[in-house]
């Protein structure tokens, strides 16, 4: 995309917060704040962070049986989601791959969506086009703000005293301050928090609602990355995509049990045949021994020099405080305590398979 | 003691043929926490333009090139073990390497502060 970034409800208030602005997807948005990618993320996991997610899609799916007609595009149970709960779930190919994930919530009146910056122009289209006599519209005046981290919900819940009840994957209609917004108990820091979709023209007022809490700063994407991958939360784009399966990227707990028996999603076929056969390879938590971060395609090798697999994310844990990383291998080296090899410039640095998260996910349920 | 810069951000701080070297402040903000730092051994010999270490930062990897030709003789090891070192103290305590100049003519074409001030704006 050539076009220059687009700038969400939320830019000016980065820029005042001394926001690093960098294009992401063809958005400008905050990498980083003078506290720094590490304060940031320290913040989040200590007490709370607020980050600007307006990038993402949000779509609004309404007609009839909204959640069965999903099920012909996800391999997800929709259909008996209660109103009020959120699930993950991504779309597939018909090869077995991901196309995209995405968060789904029952609204009661109509089903809330959210998926990938990136992938807002295939998804919503592939939407349009499978879901028959569902009407579905994207949402262009509401931003999307994530208040992340143990204080999350103090500072939240003295703004909007029900959001303390919600739960773990649970979302509700709320007043905050006079404004009505969405307000939903998850995100992708493997902390306790919230998502929060608010009409633009509110946006900023109502984060700096959530900033005067003494316990909440802003945060960028920076920290938001080192945050879920310390937490084993896949990135699309990274860790999945068109051509990973979910059984090989390890999201079958996402795939509920009716549908494993029954099929019925596109690429079922291969999926299926992975639940019974096993995958060929894994996506795996890998813990480099030494102090050397493994990023983005690093190549991984067993122990006899044979290529096994690709590091898809990695980088500096500041929690953990040391490297960490994700990536595939064949399935015979993907146990946990199994020993390996990373190629970083040259050089063979030794690792181990180590189960995920990294850090423990400290969701309310 | 003269102290020298260079294009890509390292000083060079040079009394008689031997160099202390290390990156600027300038460099260190832009880079963000460092992380991790890998050096070349004492004794190692290099030529202008080569790699001689990568720093990583929470962001990413940085390669740091060489000024000048020259041979390792020292190595501030402290770095390993606290690379955020090179944010705190990048002009001082955070040196990288001593080296021995092999042509110190090439000091010539580095940048003295107030040139490289004009570089960075």
């Amino acid at each position: 995309m050539t076009d220059t970034p687009k700038r969400t409800p939320l830019y000016d208030l980065h820029v005042e917060l001394g926001g690093k602005m960098v294009d992401f997807a063809g958005w400008e948005m905050p990498v980083q704040y003078p506290m720094g990618i590490m304060g940031e993320h320290k913040q989040c996991r200590e007490k709370a962070a607020l980050f600007d997610v307006s990038h993402m899609g949000q779509v609004i799916l309404r007609g009839e049986d909204i959640g069965a007609k999903l099920e012909k595009l996800c391999p997800q149970v929709f259909s008996t989601l209660p109103e009020g709960k959120a699930r993950y779930g991504f779309f597939t190919n018909a090869q077995g791959g991901i196309m995209d994930d995405l968060i789904v919530s029952n609204a009661g009146e109509y089903f809330f969506v959210v998926v990938n910056a990136a992938l807002r122009h295939q998804d919503i289209p592939h939407m349009a086009a499978h879901l028959d006599g569902v009407e579905v519209t994207e949402v262009f005046d509401r931003a999307l703000v994530a208040v992340q981290g143990p204080s999350a919900e103090d500072v939240v819940g003295r703004l909007c005293p029900a959001a303390r009840d919600l739960k773990f994957m649970e979302t509700m209609l709320g007043q905050i301050d006079g404004v009505e917004c969405r307000i939903s108990r998850l995100g992708y820091t493997g902390e306790d928090g919230y998502e929060i979709s608010i009409p633009e023209g509110e946006a900023i007022r109502i984060s700096r609602l959530f900033l005067a809490h003494g316990d909440c700063e802003p945060a960028g994407l920076g920290a938001r990355d080192s945050l879920r991958l310390e937490a084993g939360l896949c990135l699309y784009g990274n860790d999945i995509d068109n051509e990973t399966s979910p059984i090989e990227a390890s999201l079958l707990w996402a795939i509920q049990k009716r549908r494993r028996e029954e099929g019925g999603f596109p690429g079922a076929e291969r999926i299926l045949k992975e639940i019974a056969e096993g995958a060929p390879r894994k996506l795996v938590g890998i813990k480099p021994e030494g102090r050397a971060p493994a990023r983005q395609h690093v190549e991984i090798q067993s122990l006899d020099g044979e290529t096994i697999g690709e590091i898809t994310s990695g980088g500096f844990g500041p929690t953990v405080g040391a490297p960490v990383a994700m990536g595939y291998v064949a399935s015979a080296h993907a146990a946990p305590g199994d020993k390996v090899n990373l190629i970083i410039r040259g050089k063979a640095q030794p690792a181990e398979i180590v189960s995920l998260p990294f850090v423990a996910q400290n969701y309310k349920r | 003691m003269t102290i020298y810069y260079s294009e890509d951000h390292e000083w060079l701080s040079v009394e008689g043929e031997i160099a202390t070297l290390g990156i600027t402040k300038h460099a260190a903000d832009q880079l963000g926490e460092v992380v991790f730092i890998e050096q070349k051994e004492a004794g190692d010999d290099f030529a202008q333009g080569d790699e001689i270490g990568v720093i990583e930062s929470v962001k990413a990897a940085s390669e740091i090139y060489a000024p000048v030709d020259g041979e390792v003789v020292e190595v501030n090891e402290d770095l390993a073990d606290n690379p955020g070192a090179l944010n705190d103290s990048p002009e001082g305590d955070a040196w990288i390497y001593k080296i021995k100049l092999s042509d110190p003519s090439q000091l010539d074409g580095l940048m003295d502060l107030a040139a490289y001030n004009d570089m960075i704006g």
